[in-house]
């Protein structure tokens, strides 16, 4: 595989992350209003005072500056809200909940996605095993997870009661969080499979593997997965992606810890700090995702060669 | 063949699976509510902090009163003073000098004593400009207070903070404030630790560092996730303490709230979604709370623009809004319609109520929309209403826009912001009419009353009136409580002549408790002390 491809690659991210830093950096501080306005207002002087003990007196252009230095050596500073916290420390709490939460629910994903997808590939036009699978998975794509969410807390919160309606303590809290969040992509997977899975059934190789005598399974798990998994594949970077950055809406019906509730909440706050750091997060998972799936399609598929 | 049972092994493999992590679940979820004295408290938003001299927020005074102890406390049932750090206090030269007795055995939770000393200190560190305290201004009622706040006396010597010896205390106020006393409750009075405060800077309130003197000390702080306290054991009236644990769990959602609720997960809830509020109602079970709070939803008008500096027009508008409809389907809550600015019973006090609470006056609005040059909503310009984005805002918006069109004929058209954007809009008075709500600080008419001077920080009518401002400023002087109260009446008057703003309504708290939590008390500050809360075991 083409090393100075990948390399050109990390070679772009750099430029991209500046501009995503200058962009929001100025964005943010282009809205109206700032980190201590409220419906109080603060006294003149105070609302000096707040502004030096945070350096929001010096020209932006200055502390546009300051924030590069902080940057370079990986310190996003202090947060304006949560006052006894820095940035740092905050991603350091909340991003493994986040992650632990997308992981999950790409498990959740996972399993159900390749199972009903593969299911339906195998026995194609059967009632139970593709038409009513793959009608499910239009509703799970088409229903949001702010639906979807309240629903599972109703069925298994509160009439069965066999799990807690919200909380990340346990391990049963993980269980209607993790799949609400990966029933959308299973639903999505289900059908990238059973299509990935149908165009290469009919090919010579199949075939040829059916003709030895070997058994369905055998032939789906031996023969077809490997290449009708491709555009699960490179479905599963933008995925990750999203289910780790995009968990905002799970993370408020199940009042999970995430980072998700930081990157809105700051954004309305004018936390300007928090958001900076947020969003460069978010900005480097998503690049770092993309840039695995193209390791893993030159892995998996022989007929994609970079150069 | 083969294929199917190969199938067949396959698909009672995975079955076999399911039930046995489906089974895993249900063994292990039951037991989540009331484990002996541990209550869950639903609390809103994630505070901010926990140091007292820098939060501004509900949620965080919800912890703070719990987690520190003022010189005077107050009684949950009745709101009446009642001793705290200081076991007694006298006033004199006139109520500007009020001297506390700190009792002996008050102690920090790493076993300090509180001394007099901690006051000298906490209320300066309050006052100094350097700590850039939001609440500053609680201590401007202290002599130089405000002149040390805003840089001009630099010596901290010259405020009017004493420590005469290590149990007496002795505060110099600039004039008679009768609300002082009542004033110790909010979080800005109270004592912070000395040299846990030099030693860690802005970190001093994280777990492993803070010391307070309250009933119960920080047991641990997740963000987003919980706040838990437990009872301190160097405190002074320990054996009133009967919870064993406290979690104060933020949920922003109020939906999210009230099925955890309903799950046992939460005793008593922040909110009750608006949805929900009738059915809540209708049970009889008790969880349902609704009482008054020291607050009012009311609507300001930017009297600098046309034609709202008529104020024929305003009182017309003022006039022609049906309160007890309002409340009744759209805001559901138990609110009371306002019929003047100042919350009734603020204090002891009470205001002469001016406004209809009906749609009693709509004829009388519609003679002076007319006066006004608007017979029947001719010519009145197509006027803008501002709330900040959310649902029950909206809501009311929505209501008052059509009462306003069906009565006066006149249209208004409206729009929303984002919370910063809508306060900014408000602070450059890019508005005609802006929704708004004001929770008094302390519980006295002043609190209201006082934002409405000339010019005043938080008066965004640009509205002033020369004989208000003076009625207001004898009211700080003075130390008959009637004395004052009348000149408070005559203030009110001329606010509710005038109407540089709308009361719509009085609020209410509404929330959940589970029946078992015992020692909670309805008042209209809506402090709930924990030393005195108990959970009665269910049977």
């Amino acid at each position: 595989m083409g090393i100075r491809y990948l390399l050109g690659r990390l070679a772009v991210m750099i430029p991209v992350f500046f501009l995503v830093v200058t962009g929001v950096f100025f964005m943010i501080r282009f809205a109206p209003g700032g980190p201590f306005d409220s419906e109080k207002k603060v006294p003149p002087q105070i609302m000096k005072n707040l502004e030096k003990k945070y350096h929001l007196d010096e020209p932006l252009l200055y502390q546009y500056g300051r924030y590069l230095k902080d940057l370079a050596r990986l310190d996003l500073g202090p947060s304006f809200k949560h006052a006894n916290r820095t940035v740092n420390e905050i991603i350091g709490e909340a991003f493994p909940v986040s992650v632990e939460l997308g992981l999950l629910a790409l498990v959740w994903a996972l399993i159900i996605g390749i199972g009903a997808g593969g299911l339906a590939a195998i026995k194609p036009n059967s009632f139970w095993f593709d038409y009513l699978p793959m009608s499910i998975s239009i509703m799970g794509i088409c229903l949001p997870t702010f639906v979807i969410g309240p629903l599972l807390v109703l069925v298994f919160g509160l009439w069965f009661e066999l799990l807690p309606v919200a909380g990340w303590n346990s391990w049963e809290d993980r269980i209607l969080p993790s799949a609400t969040l990966g029933f959308a992509y299973a639903a999505f997977i289900a059908r990238l499979t059973r299509g990935g899975l149908m165009e290469i059934r009919s090919m010579d190789f199949v075939r040829t593997a059916r003709a030895k005598g070997l058994s369905e399974p055998q032939i789906l798990v031996r023969h077809m997965l490997r290449g009708g998994m491709l555009p699960v594949v490179s479905f599963l970077g933008p995925a990750l992606a999203g289910l780790i950055s995009g968990s905002l809406v799970t993370e408020m019906i199940f009042n999970i810890p995430g980072l998700g509730r930081f990157f809105i909440q700051s954004a309305l706050n004018r936390d300007y700090t928090v958001v900076m750091g947020t969003s460069l997060l978010y900005f480097s998972l998503i690049f770092a995702c993309n840039f695995l799936v193209d390791i893993a399609y030159a892995v998996l598929d022989p007929r994609v060669r970079y150069e | 063949m083969k294929n199917r049972s190969q199938l067949q092994k396959w698909s009672l493999g995975v079955l076999v699976l399911t039930v046995l992590v489906l089974g895993s679940y249900m063994s292990s979820t039951s037991a989540v509510a009331a484990k002996g004295q541990e209550i869950n408290i639903g609390n809103g938003a994630e505070p901010k902090d926990l140091d007292p001299h820098i939060v501004t927020g509900v949620p965080e005074h919800h912890i703070l009163q719990n987690l520190f102890e003022p010189l005077v406390s107050k009684d949950p049932k009745t709101l009446e003073p009642v001793p705290g750090v200081a076991e007694s206090w006298e006033t004199s030269k006139g109520d500007t000098v009020f001297t506390f007795k700190i009792r002996k055995d008050a102690k920090w939770s790493n076993g300090d004593p509180v001394t007099a000393n901690d006051f000298v200190y906490s209320w300066t560190r309050l006052l100094k400009p350097e700590t850039a305290s939001e609440y500053a201004y609680q201590g401007y009622y202290i002599k130089n207070g405000k002149e040390f706040n805003t840089g001009k006396i630099k010596d901290p010597k010259k405020l009017g903070l004493k420590a005469i010896d290590k149990q007496t205390f002795e505060v110099t106020l600039n004039s008679p404030t009768p609300f002082f006393l009542g004033l110790l409750y909010h979080h800005s009075l109270y004592p912070v630790h000395q040299k846990t405060v030099e030693k860690f800077k802005q970190r001093w309130t994280r777990k492993e560092n803070i010391v307070s003197n309250g009933a119960f000390q920080l047991d641990q702080w997740k963000i987003n996730k919980v706040i838990t306290l437990v009872p301190n054991p160097h405190y002074w009236d320990k054996s009133t303490v009967k919870l064993t644990k406290v979690n104060y769990i933020p949920v922003e959602k109020q939906d999210t709230e009230e099925k955890m609720f309903r799950s046992g997960e939460l005793h008593v809830t922040n909110e009750v979604p608006l949805e929900k509020i009738p059915i809540w109602k209708r049970k009889k079970t008790g969880e349902y709370q609704e009482h008054p709070y020291l607050g009012i939803y009311y609507y300001w008008i930017n009297t600098t623009k046309k034609p709202m500096d008529d104020k024929r027009v305003r009182k017309a508008l003022a006039l022609a809004i049906d309160r007890e409809r309002l409340v009744k389907y759209v805001t559901k809550g138990g609110q009371m319609p306002a019929t003047a600015f100042t919350p009734p019973g603020t204090g002891g006090y009470t205001p002469a109520p001016v406004l209809p609470k009906d749609g009693s006056r709509i004829e009388e609005a519609k003679k002076l929309l007319a006066e006004a040059g608007f017979p029947g909503g001719k010519g009145f310009p197509d006027i803008e209403l501002l709330y900040n984005t959310s649902d029950s805002h909206k809501k009311i918006a929505e209501a008052i826009q059509q009462m306003w069109n069906k009565n006066l004929g006149v249209n208004i058209k409206l729009y929303n912001q984002e919370w910063k954007v809508y306060l900014d809009s408000q602070n450059q008075k890019n508005f005609t009419v802006s929704r708004a709500g004001w929770i008094g600080d302390y519980n006295d008419p002043n609190t209201f009353l006082d934002m409405l001077v000339t010019n005043g920080g938080n008066n965004h009518s640009g509205w002033g009136n020369k004989e208000y401002d003076k009625l207001i400023a004898e009211a700080g002087k003075t130390a008959d409580q009637s004395k004052r109260h009348e000149l408070f009446k005559k203030a009110e008057d001329i606010l509710m002549e005038e109407l540089p703003l709308i009361p719509i309504y009085v609020y209410t708290r509404v929330y959940l408790k589970n029946p078992i939590v015992q020692g909670w008390y309805p008042n209209v500050e809506d402090i709930h002390p924990l030393k005195h809360v108990s959970l009665k075991a269910t049977p």
